[in-house]
């Protein structure tokens, strides 16, 4: 028992082992899963000072006050002690109160608001999730992907949320944190790779009969491949317009989507072109009464 | 309008019958049957009578205890057989559908969430607490009887409701938390989250009004010389917990009425357009949701504390520690419900506060473990099932507290929330905590209801396997938790998932022999009662009131009110001399006659519910007529108490001391042998 963190380190070594290459925090492609798994095991770490004691001492205790063959005194009337209640509150106090500074001095690093440090300023993706696939909007590169990111390593990226269906949450456990995405409203979401792969991503708040197949083919590629990826757009010519964005936007599965643009089921659904302030649109549709909202629609 | 819309609203033959799924077929053939079977079973029997004016328009705390106890365990086995379901299919759907429709697993995942923490747990404490507080501080029933019996028959209709749903369309699929815009038209447009929008809306009014009447119980009806800090330390929990129920469930009341109102009368609230907005939902919905954690939770501490302090035979450690501790948890628990959604898009500085806020619970609880174990320090103790749960409960609660602190991490949440790990989290605390807390309250206070002791073997048989199997079940979500698996997901594409996923049905399995074990324990018990009678009513050598009268009390609880001078007053009298003293005079009681106000708004309540669902209209406004008419019609009987005489008092009570003198005390080495008829032997052990 005492050996309980050995036998946690144990157990992350066995299941970083297990786990499926970018899959997971235990196996991190980027800075920030990479400080999420530092700061569990610091936490894990911290509170074993409590929960240790509780698991030498329950069988001891049990062990040496048992009624039949226990050799400890037996004192009924001993309820009270004031140099215990030191111990008993103060050392639940210092630790909550080190989690606690640990919370509120890293947290602002973790805060999936703040923007992040790399190579080059920070690539800019809109996220639109749909029932059952996520749409990515490259404003500054005018093209879009579906049920497919790709990003360049080393670069931050600065994902813009928005939902146009259910509340969903994005999530690529190998690269950090997730973000709720929700209709007429916008989150923000910074991650970066630091690794070449396929990552998963995927919804983790469940919306429906095809919550299980909404995940994300996530290719962190160098940035010569990132180009190729933009040329790959291009070359598809579909252009990313109203009309185009009705079919996407069908409450159905991420391959029918593709099947309705005469794809394949494993068939890359890109866009070489994406029609301006089709994100901010997409927000402003659920606000009919507020003109700003509408005017920085049409504006962008 | 045709005649039939206006009969049958969207009630179709399509529509209705389960016939989506040779399971849903299979589970809704099992409720008719057992319903039929009970008709068939009361009715050879001749028990119609009885259960009805015995039973079910009983006002007496005592019986509605057992009632809520008995509609727990019902709802408790449903439920986890559809967990067994569902842990099953996971274990087979890695890259393939397995054996359950989509459809069909979101239902499941959503019924078993409703019913564990609506129809199983808040019932489990509310009976017990029912049955057990007034008896520990001295009263003569609770301060409302008939409220008491409204609200059994309003959370008994939400799960008639439930069970209802089983057989009759489909249910939610939104999951126990409902959330919006999902469960709203425009994404679930079917009668499922109507089913719990009611449903939930029924239990939620039953426990406002529960909450309402055990804190005004405990502040008014303790017995002369029952300081608040003389109470035992179950009524702390109980009041902290009744206290939690008046201020949190109103939101959930007020949640669920929007929900409906945009889902019936085309309101906004909560859609995506129009200017709804779901964050209010889901705000309203923690307000609730949070401090319910802690009143499912708190009963469960009182009942340990109960348990540690009797079978280590000795007083409670720290007992005025562990008061502040349980208020402090109280009042925090409102501060902190926005940790169930860190990744809302709110400020960073905004979820350090609320994460702070959580981890400060931490405090409170360590100092109660802390003051568990020290009361099991210098004391002797006796291994008896109520204790081996306790102990289960500390070392794996201890790891339930641990992953409570690392969700409240925001920094950690942003990766583990939404996924199993969040699923092993709060089954860490649920089971280990409440449900082990309830069944320890069984076992405990079983004998003191029944008049006889339960099966100490199957008692263990059932501990064994609940432990094993919740350490089967739910250390594997932990790691798949970490490994990015989302909850409520029926397939998944990760070969890493499943080697945990087959040890956690294993450990299902395991839960589900638990769960005939526990009707294996029960039934064993009743086969064996004359072997472990305790007509006497001490089986523990109890330390606080609830042990001074006969097993099963009388219907007045206390012959003579008792006088208190302290702590485990029980435990002084025994050790003075002083217990069991034949009372100089008596007194006419008073007691409620029973009512069958609660049952016709249970029904009331069905009907209301079942006609909102399916939109047959004059259903709805039946069972609203219904519901008015009754309290109408009661506030005209005139009669609602009657007296039990002196004389009859002092002749039930004599018989009962005289049989006392023929008893033997029994020693604690003797506590499950037949010997122990309910005197204990007084030498402090």
């Amino acid at each position: 028992m005492a050996a309980a963190p050995f036998w946690f380190a144990l157990l992350l070594v066995v299941l970083s082992g297990c786990a499926q290459t970018g899959s997971s925090m235990l196996h991190p492609w980027g800075m920030v899963a990479a400080a999420q798994r530092d700061w569990l095991v610091i936490a894990v770490a911290l509170m074993m000072i409590v929960v240790l004691p509780v698991f030498v001492m329950v069988p001891l205790f049990a062990w040496r006050y048992r009624r039949r063959g226990g050799r400890g005194v037996y004192r009924p009337n001993w309820t009270y002690a004031r140099v215990l209640e030191y111990p008993i509150w103060g050392v639940p106090v210092l630790i909550v109160a080190a989690l606690a500074v640990m919370v509120a001095t890293r947290e602002t690093d973790l805060d999936p608001y703040r923007p992040l440090p790399g190579a080059g300023a920070p690539l800019e993706i809109d996220v639109v999730a749909l029932d059952w696939k996520f749409l990515f909007i490259y404003p500054k590169e005018h093209v879009a992907s579906v049920g497919l990111l790709a990003i360049p390593r080393g670069r931050p990226v600065s994902f813009h949320l928005t939902s146009d269906a259910t509340m969903q949450s994005f999530f690529i456990p190998a690269l950090g944190s997730q973000i709720y995405a929700m209709a007429g409203m916008e989150t923000q979401l910074h991650l970066r790779a630091d690794r070449d792969g396929v990552l998963d991503g995927e919804n983790t708040q469940y919306n429906g009969a095809d919550f299980q197949n909404e995940h994300v083919r996530v290719e962190v590629v160098p940035d010569a491949s990132f180009a190729r990826f933009l040329a790959e757009c291009r070359v598809a010519g579909r252009v990313l317009d109203p009309s185009s964005y009705r079919m996407l936007a069908v409450r159905d599965t991420l391959v029918k989507a593709k099947a309705a643009f005469g794809l394949p089921p494993d068939g890359r659904l890109l866009f070489g072109d994406v029609q301006p302030g089709l994100f901010a649109s997409i927000i402003a549709k659920y606000h009919p009464g507020d003109r700003t909202m509408r005017m920085a629609g049409q504006a962008e | 309008m045709t005649l039939n819309d206006w009969l049958f609203g969207r009630l179709t033959v399509q529509a209705a019958l389960p016939f989506y799924s040779a399971i849903a077929t299979a589970a809704a053939s099992i409720v008719v049957v057992g319903a039929l079977a009970v008709v068939v079973l009361l009715t050879k029997f001749r028990l119609w009578r009885p259960l009805w004016s015995e039973w079910l328009t009983s006002l007496d705390h005592k019986r509605i205890g057992i009632m809520y106890v008995v509609l727990a365990l019902v709802m408790l086995s449903r439920a986890v057989v559809e967990a067994v379901m569902m842990r099953a299919q996971q274990a087979v759907s890695y890259d393939s559908p397995g054996y359950l429709p989509a459809d069909h697993f979101a239902q499941l995942f959503t019924t078993h969430g409703t019913i564990m923490i609506f129809f199983m747990a808040m019932p489990f404490l509310t009976g017990i607490i029912n049955y057990a507080m007034p008896l520990q501080i001295g009263a003569r029933d609770v301060s409302f009887p008939l409220l008491n019996s409204v609200s059994l028959g309003l959370t008994a209709a939400g799960a008639a409701l439930m069970m209802i749903s089983l057989c009759i369309g489909r249910f939610s699929t939104g999951g126990w938390s409902g959330y919006p815009p999902f469960t709203e038209l425009a994404f679930s447009p079917d009668v499922g989250p109507d089913y719990w929008i009611w449903a939930v809306t029924l239990s939620s009014i039953g426990s406002t009004l529960t909450g309402i009447n055990f804190a005004v119980t405990i502040y008014k009806e303790r017995a002369p010389g029952m300081h608040l800090f003389r109470m035992p330390l179950f009524c702390w929990t109980a009041l902290c917990t009744s206290i939690l129920m008046i201020f949190a469930m109103p939101p959930l009341t007020v949640a669920t009425a929007l929900l409906a109102l945009d889902r019936y009368a085309g309101a906004h609230f909560f859609t995506n357009g129009g200017g709804g907005d779901v964050m209010n939902y889901i705000n309203l919905f923690w307000l609730f949701g949070h401090p319910e954690v802690y009143i499912l939770i708190l009963p469960a501490f009182g009942v340990y504390s109960e348990v540690f302090s009797t079978f280590s035979a000795k007083a409670l450690y720290g007992y005025r520690s562990l008061v502040y501790a349980t208020m402090a948890i109280a009042v925090l628990s409102f501060t902190v419900w926005l940790h169930h959604f860190f990744t809302m898009g709110q400020g960073a500085n905004v979820n350090a506060v609320f994460g702070i806020a959580t981890m400060l619970i931490g405090i409170p609880t360590g100092v109660k473990i802390y003051d568990w174990l020290l009361t099991m320090f210098r004391g002797r103790i006796r291994f008896a099932v109520p204790l081996l749960f306790a102990l289960g409960f500390i070392l794996m609660f201890a790891i339930g507290g641990m992953t409570g602190i690392i969700l409240a991490n925001p920094g950690i949440d942003y990766q583990v929330h939404n996924t199993v790990f969040l699923v092993a989290h709060f089954h860490n605390v649920l089971i280990p905590g409440l449900l082990f807390g309830m069944l320890a309250a069984v076992q405990y206070w079983f004998p003191k209801a029944f008049g006889f002791r339960l099966n100490e073997k199957w008692g263990r048989t059932v501990f064994v396997l609940w432990t094993a199997g919740f350490l089967f079940a739910f250390m594997p979500l932990y790691a798949l938790g970490l490994l990015g698996l989302p909850r409520r997901t029926v397939e998944y594409f990760q070969g890493a998932y499943r080697p945990w996923t087959l040890i956690a049905a294993f450990g299902a399995l395991l839960l589900l022999l638990g769960l005939f074990a526990v009707g294996a324990w029960l039934f064993v018990s009743v086969r064996q009662r004359d072997d472990n009678r305790v007509p006497a009513g001490d089986p523990w050598n109890g330390r606080t009131l609830e042990w001074s009268m006969s097993a099963p009390p009388p219907e007045y609880n206390f012959a003579v009110r008792p006088r208190v001078t302290g702590r485990d007053q029980f435990m002084r009298d025994k050790l003075g001399g002083m217990a069991y003293l034949r009372p100089d005079e008596y007194e006419d009681i008073e007691i409620p006659l029973g009512s069958a106000v609660g049952p016709l708004l249970g029904i009331a309540g069905i009907l209301c519910g079942f006609g909102l669902t399916w939109h047959i209209w004059w259903m709805a406004a039946g069972g609203l007529l219904l519901s008015i008419g009754t309290v109408i019609a009661r506030s005209f009987v005139r009669e609602t108490t009657r007296i039990v005489p002196a004389g009859e008092v002092r002749l039930q009570h004599e018989a009962w001391l005289g049989r006392l003198a023929m008893e033997r005390p029994a020693s604690r080495d003797q506590e499950i042998a037949p010997s122990n008829r309910g005197l204990a032997l007084a030498d402090g052990s």
